[in-house]
């Protein structure tokens, strides 16, 4: 995906102009040399489809199954019902299709806030650490930190600070700035949104960070120079020399985070304990609990494909989109 | 479609994929006839308390038998899961501990070796076995999906100390006196009764209790659930309004899943507790035996018309054997082996809890107030939760409806009939 993505157009160019001659003056050397790039392939393609496509494919199947705690060890066993499971789950007038929806509008709007938010602080930071200092790597290395902590850990630590009655962040805002009277709950309510925002954040920023920050390694410091020339300040620097350069990586980074985002499901899982909060009931721990918890996996997955769709629509609209535009930019 | 559009394409089914690639992982059985892997609950304070419980019988019935056992002490959050994914991979343990309640749910599965006469027989016997602990160990008219392993009952903790200096010279007996001590008790950062409102098993267990009493079931005869109706409204109404109402639980015991109410009551910051052999419990967390008072789950003061005289389930852990074991002449002698009286003994005094068999319960170490209690409400007045297959999909989903209601009650929200209902009518529609 990177080098469709990111590959400049010459690249492209050269081996189809190429390749025809190329090909014929290779041919006749006999059939052993056509069969080593498959050869070569075979691995990543039997991985591939071992971790992804197959998977995928019997996720798809148990959809259309009635696979609850009967049928869960011979799966043979289990009726067939078609669109069933499909027509339960998104059965808009019905409570489970209505909670479906709104755990999905959540997920969309934690979605776009959270890598929103991770994208600015890590452009940032990136911008911030460009040149040379003295304890730039040391910053580096501190920025990289949550990123490079386990998940669990991570998170179960957020849920301890997140306590009403026995976590720090309240120890801090009511007992010790005495910003507020009475201790607001962080992993309940209204707030559990935003704490669970904030968390998000904290986690992806510093890969966007990373990335962004090899991005700028990228870009020639003659262009600042002749910026600075024509007499242009900071904010013109950063939207007509910086932003531009950076394009490319952006479009991985964005998608990418996007999809980490919407799909995630150790942060709710952990933060909230299994069953998170109305607030903040994500997609991937509505699903969970549709499926491990109440022993339903046809509409569990069910659930699943529906949301493979949307997420694919998604990503090749957006991947359609970019590419597009990079052609007309050429 | 041309190559580029399929490139596109490709990249995005695959960058989109994880979604429904998730499957559960499963520990492989042990396939030497020498070795057995074995799931146990957490029954102590902590799994490292179990682990130093159970490991000195494991290595005894090693001596004995020559087989040794893999020991892995499981949390209540993940047991029911790592129960679910066993049984579907059919990799895993030999022999596990399930919750009592969760025996029908997992007998459907079929992936239970069957405790029909025979094989009772080789595990020591039906007739040693206590017959209300046997009759939560699968549905009614099925051979037994497992063997009961420890039993337990609800029991109401108190402090002794907070007791005296609100002046209250009894425990309560009717919730309407919970109510009214607990409003004396709740002063000065300290609270009447403490709820473990974010668990939802623990939710589940007291929903049943507070439903027998209002006269209400979860399930008709037919096995379909009645979650909705209004006895069923009246009764968690009844228990989230100590929060809400009554106000004599503290806000923040909406967020406990942990056992954080057992540790206030221990560190004195709850006056009341409803528990389930929370003796040992207790006493690692340093509060000693004669600073609290045991005494059976309340009633209502004026029970409306079919309420039953429940004050507990029959709770307790049942062990049961995987179908998929390869070794199951050894998976039953160890089954045997942890049932035996001597095992009975030594491990049921350690967790506080009473034995199942009956040849072991007449160790004095059992006529402790506590073990009274329990043993008491076990034979007079606690009920099994209905055996039926989708028991553990109600203790799920109703948990958590109360999880959420106490979420309301803790941050203002008003707690009030129609609310109640509108949470247990999702809940049942989810129910299929």
């Amino acid at each position: 995906m990177a080098t469709s993505t990111t590959a400049p157009d010459a690249d492209r160019r050269v081996p189809r102009a190429g390749s025809p001659a190329r090909g014929a003056a290779r041919r006749p050397r006999g059939p052993r040399r056509s069969l080593l790039p498959y050869l070569l392939l075979a691995p990543a393609i039997v991985l591939e489809l071992a971790v992804h496509v197959i998977p995928m494919v019997v996720g798809v199947w148990m959809s259309l199954l009635e696979l609850t705690q009967f049928h869960i060890r011979d799966w043979s066993t289990a009726p067939f019902v078609g669109l069933e499971n499909y027509r339960a789950t998104l059965d808009l007038n019905s409570a489970a299709g209505k909670e479906l929806l709104h755990s999905f509008w959540v997920t969309l709007i934690y979605s776009v806030l959270s890598v929103g938010f991770a994208w600015l602080l890590g452009i940032a930071a990136a911008v911030v650490l460009q040149k040379p200092f003295r304890g730039r790597a040391i910053l580096r290395a501190l920025f990289l930190t949550p990123y490079a902590l386990p998940v669990y850990t991570a998170v179960i630590t957020w849920s301890f600070l997140l306590q009403r009655d026995t976590g720090l962040v309240n120890h801090v805002l009511v007992d010790q700035l005495g910003l507020l009277n009475e201790r607001p709950f962080w992993l309940i309510g209204d707030n559990s949104f935003w704490s669970l925002l904030v968390v998000s954040v904290w986690r992806n920023w510093p890969f966007a960070f990373l990335c962004l920050m090899a991005g700028l390694q990228n870009v020639p410091g003659e262009l600042y120079e002749a910026a600075a020339i024509d007499g242009a300040g900071f904010w013109r620097r950063l939207r007509s020399v910086t932003l531009p350069m950076l394009r490319p990586v952006n479009l991985v980074l964005l998608l990418v985070l996007f999809l980490w985002t919407f799909n995630d499901f150790n942060t709710p899982y952990v933060l909230f304990g299994g069953s998170a909060p109305e607030q903040a009931d994500l997609i991937s721990i509505h699903i969970y609990r549709s499926s491990f918890k109440t022993w339903d996996f046809g509409s569990g997955s069910a659930m699943s494909v529906a949301l493979l769709l949307f997420l694919l629509v998604v990503s090749a609209a957006y991947l359609l989109i970019t590419n597009r535009r990079r052609d007309d930019h050429a | 479609m041309s190559r580029r559009h399929l490139g596109i394409f490709t990249a995005a089914v695959l960058a989109a994929a994880s979604l429904t690639a998730c499957g559960g992982s499963g520990d492989d059985s042990a396939a030497s006839p020498k070795t057995l892997t074995y799931w146990a609950s957490n029954q102590g304070a902590s799994l490292e308390v179990d682990k130093t419980t159970l490991q000195p019988e494991l290595d005894k019935f090693e001596k004995q038998s020559g087989i040794k056992v893999n020991l892995e002490v499981v949390p209540w959050s993940d047991l029911l899961n790592r129960l679910l994914a066993a049984a579907a991979s059919g990799k895993g343990p030999d022999v596990v501990n399930i919750g009592n309640t969760w025996s029908a749910s997992l007998q459907a599965t079929g992936a239970l070796v069957e405790f029909d006469d025979a094989t009772l027989q080789a595990v020591g016997g039906k007739d040693r076995i206590v017959p209300a602990a046997l009759a939560a160990a699968g549905a009614p008219g099925k051979p037994p999906a497992a063997v009961p392993l420890y039993s337990m009952a609800y029991s109401l903790y108190y402090n002794k100390k907070a007791f005296a200096d609100a002046g209250i010279t009894a425990p309560p007996t009717t919730w309407e006196q919970v109510s009214e001590y607990g409003k004396k008790l709740t002063k000065g950062g300290k609270w009447g009764l403490a709820i473990e409102g974010a668990n939802p098993s623990e939710n589940a267990h007291h929903a049943f209790t507070f439903s027998q009493q209002y006269g209400g079931e979860w399930f008709d005869s037919a096995g379909k659930p009645t979650f909705d109706t209004p006895q069923n409204v009246s009764a968690i109404k009844r228990y989230i309004d100590f929060m809400a109402a009554d106000k004599i639980t503290n806000p923040s015991n909406a967020e406990y899943a942990q056992n954080q109410s057992v540790s206030d009551f221990a560190n004195g910051k709850a006056a009341m507790l409803l528990w389930q052999s929370a003796g040992s419990n207790l006493k690692t967390q340093n509060m000693p035996a004669d600073a609290y008072g045991v005494a059976p789950v309340p009633f209502l003061a004026s029970p409306p018309a079919g309420g039953k005289k429940v004050n507990s389930m029959v709770a307790g852990i049942n062990m049961a054997v995987f179908k998929h074991t390869k070794n199951k002449d050894g998976a039953l002698s160890f089954v045997k082996f942890m049932t035996s009286d001597e095992e009975q003994t030594i491990l049921n005094k350690t967790y506080g809890s009473l034995p199942a068999v009956k040849t072991a319960a007449s160790d004095p170490a059992f006529s402790a107030p506590e073990q009274k209690s329990i043993q008491e409400t076990l034979v007079t007045t606690a009920a099994p939760l209905p055996q039926v297959p989708d028991e553990s999909t109600f203790e799920t989903l109703v948990g958590t409806a109360m999880k959420e209601l106490f979420a309301d009650a803790a941050s203002g929200k008003p707690v009030t009939e129609a609310s109640v209902k509108a949470k247990l009518t999702d809940a049942q529609q989810k129910m299929r």
